[in-house]
């Protein structure tokens, strides 16, 4: 069995931060990177799907699309359990919205040709919950999105899956394999890798490749693309908040009146 | 190209509510577009929405019958595809929902169509325009989508009001797509998450806690603060992900609307999902370290400190 895991090397501004001059990037100084949280549920998913069919010849792949800062992640997978790593880019794909990311997921997908195809909802700084159904579209694959549970059938390759709906409902569903999932979080206990295999991790396969490897061009990742970010702001939050100041006294004292007042008219 | 095309959500035989929303953020931009203002609704029993969905604005309703008794992505996917070929609008709307994020994004990869998710503002200048966040909703992006014929949107839920019935009927079209075999997965059945041993929804004042709170060990202390203010504890996602509290407490989109006349919030930054979930609270109070996070966008009152030490001299205070 093999697993293809798309993650994602997020960023997280700081409290303080500066726009580019270009008015639609941040200043890096003022980012922080990280693997994408909902991506340590959809690893979690693919390793413990691995151990639970057993023997050889089993695969989970983690490949990403991203900068250098982005191995990162991609070795925190491998130290977890991951077999190997792909990374790609070319500086077209700078600020890439999901359509062109998911492009050239598509290309890696297709050389990997994996039984499963392992998304996380969303990533935790663009946030569209999109980039996985959009891969799925370019692939062809049946797919879910939102998935809380997840139990395979080996015999019939066949996923059981519940997907996640709003308000405290869920849908049991059946697909089969090959198919694309994107998982929430909370479907498992991500695992933490030990300090051996951290350092194991860097003898595992990393592969960095471009878009030329891959049988793609810049001119049909531009193209792919949905939308292109004209500008960059802080949201107008209307009035706001009115802020309580003060000691954490203060604050509290305020707290407790507002509460008794709000809470006797 | 165009003209708008809404889609609109049903689900176990009812129009949910964003369907009505997306009409309202369709009519700002319908004039501009320079057309009508069309609604499809999807599934087997498509013909029953046409009365609800003819509300003011809308020039139009469509039905595509489909073979699969609840939503079904690849059919769904396959409808809008159809849709698109055959009334070649210029801007397309869905929700940003659950059953959106399953076929949404394959329908504008496989059209090329332009396309961002989660919006929050549609406006039109030569073209569509689109506001979203960005970083974690700590900036807002503005999109463009050129050369683009066609843009599909998601737009968030909770943002446009819900358009009014008109005064009168609203024309009817069927659409007939070939639907038969497109179905990939298999419904096996719904299942309502257990109301647990509380019901957050009824409780006039909710203390809610969230990832700031840092440690299971921390709850026990957050429960009894609860009792002393009186209040009925409910949490963010994390902490039910983490599996500290169980789901039935849990506010947002995936867990439970809220309505309380106070919300106090300690260590909550403010995910969209969780926002969708408590901001009809009629008084938001929000203690959180980061003066940049979400929540105080919807809150009335803020403070930015130490939620342990707000906390620690709250229990004072109620000495």
């Amino acid at each position: 069995m093999k697993i293809v895991v798309a993650v994602k090397q997020v960023a997280a501004l700081d409290e303080e931060f500066e726009l580019l001059d270009d008015g639609v990037g941040v200043d890096p100084d003022y980012v922080e990177w990280d693997l994408n949280e909902w991506d340590t549920f959809s690893l979690e998913a693919a390793l413990q799907l691995r151990e639970s069919v057993g023997g050889e010849g089993h695969e989970v792949v983690a490949v990403t699309v991203g900068e250098e800062e982005a191995e990162e992640g991609l070795l925190s997978c491998l130290a977890k359990g991951a077999d190997r790593a792909v990374r790609v880019w070319d500086d077209v794909l700078e600020g890439a919205d999901p359509l062109a990311v998911a492009r050239v997921l598509a290309a890696i997908v297709e050389r990997e040709a994996p039984d499963l195809v392992l998304c996380g909802v969303q990533s935790s700084d663009a946030v569209n919950g999109s980039t996985g159904t959009a891969l799925a579209g370019y692939l062809d694959l049946p797919r879910v999105a939102v998935v809380t549970q997840l139990e395979w059938d080996g015999a019939s390759g066949t996923a059981t899956v519940h997907r996640e709906l709003e308000g405290g409902l869920l849908e049991v569903l059946r697909i089969r394999a090959p198919a694309l999932l994107t998982i929430q979080t909370g479907i498992n206990e991500p695992r933490y890798a030990t300090l051996r295999a951290i350092k194991q991790a860097r003898e595992k396969p990393l592969e960095v490749t471009g878009l030329e490897e891959l049988g793609l061009d810049r001119g049909a990742v531009e193209a792919a693309a949905g939308s292109r970010t004209v500008a960059l702001a802080t949201p107008d939050r209307g009035a706001g908040a009115e802020m309580l100041n003060g000691s954490p006294a203060a604050v509290a004292a305020r707290i407790v009146e507002i509460v008794r007042e709000r809470m006797s008219g | 190209m165009s003209g708008v095309l809404v889609v609109a959500e049903t689900r176990r035989g009812e129009l949910r509510e964003v369907s009505l929303e997306l009409v309202s953020a369709a009519r700002e931009v319908k004039d501009a577009a320079g057309g009508r203002l069309v609604v499809a609704v999807i599934g087997a029993d498509a013909d029953r929405f046409v009365a609800p969905l003819g509300v003011e604005g809308v020039d139009e309703v469509l039905t595509v019958s489909a073979p699969t008794d609840n939503f079904e992505a690849h059919v769904w996917q396959r409808a809008l595809e159809a849709l698109i070929e055959a009334e070649r609008p210029a801007l397309v709307l869905t929700g940003h929902t659950i059953d959106s994020l399953g076929f949404a994004p394959a329908v504008a990869a496989r059209g090329a169509l332009g396309f961002a998710a989660d919006v929050v503002a549609v406006t039109w200048a030569d073209g569509p325009q689109a506001r979203r966040g960005a970083y974690g909703d700590k900036l807002e992006a503005e999109l463009e989508f050129a050369g683009k014929p066609c843009t599909l949107l998601t737009v968030r839920p909770g943002i446009f009001p819900v358009a009014s019935p008109a005064g009168e009927s609203v024309p009817a079209r069927g659409v007939a797509v070939d639907l038969e075999g497109v179905a990939r997965t298999e419904h096996v059945e719904f299942v309502e998450v257990s109301a647990g041993d509380v019901d957050i929804t009824k409780a006039d004042f909710l203390l809610s806690i969230g990832r700031g709170i840092e440690d299971k060990d921390n709850i026990p202390r957050f429960e009894k603060l609860a009792e002393r203010l009186g209040a009925t504890l409910s949490v963010s996602r994390p902490l039910v992900d983490a599996g500290w509290m169980p789901g039935a407490r849990q506010v947002g989109q995936s867990g439970k609307t809220v309505k309380p006349r106070v919300y106090l919030a300690l260590g909550i930054s403010g995910a969209v999902q969780h926002l969708a979930g408590m901001r009809a609270a009629e008084t938001i109070i929000a203690v959180n370290s980061d003066p940049e996070a979400p929540i105080f966008g919807v809150a009335h009152y803020g403070a930015v400190a130490d939620l342990f030490e707000v906390a620690d001299e709250l229990e004072q205070a109620l000495e």
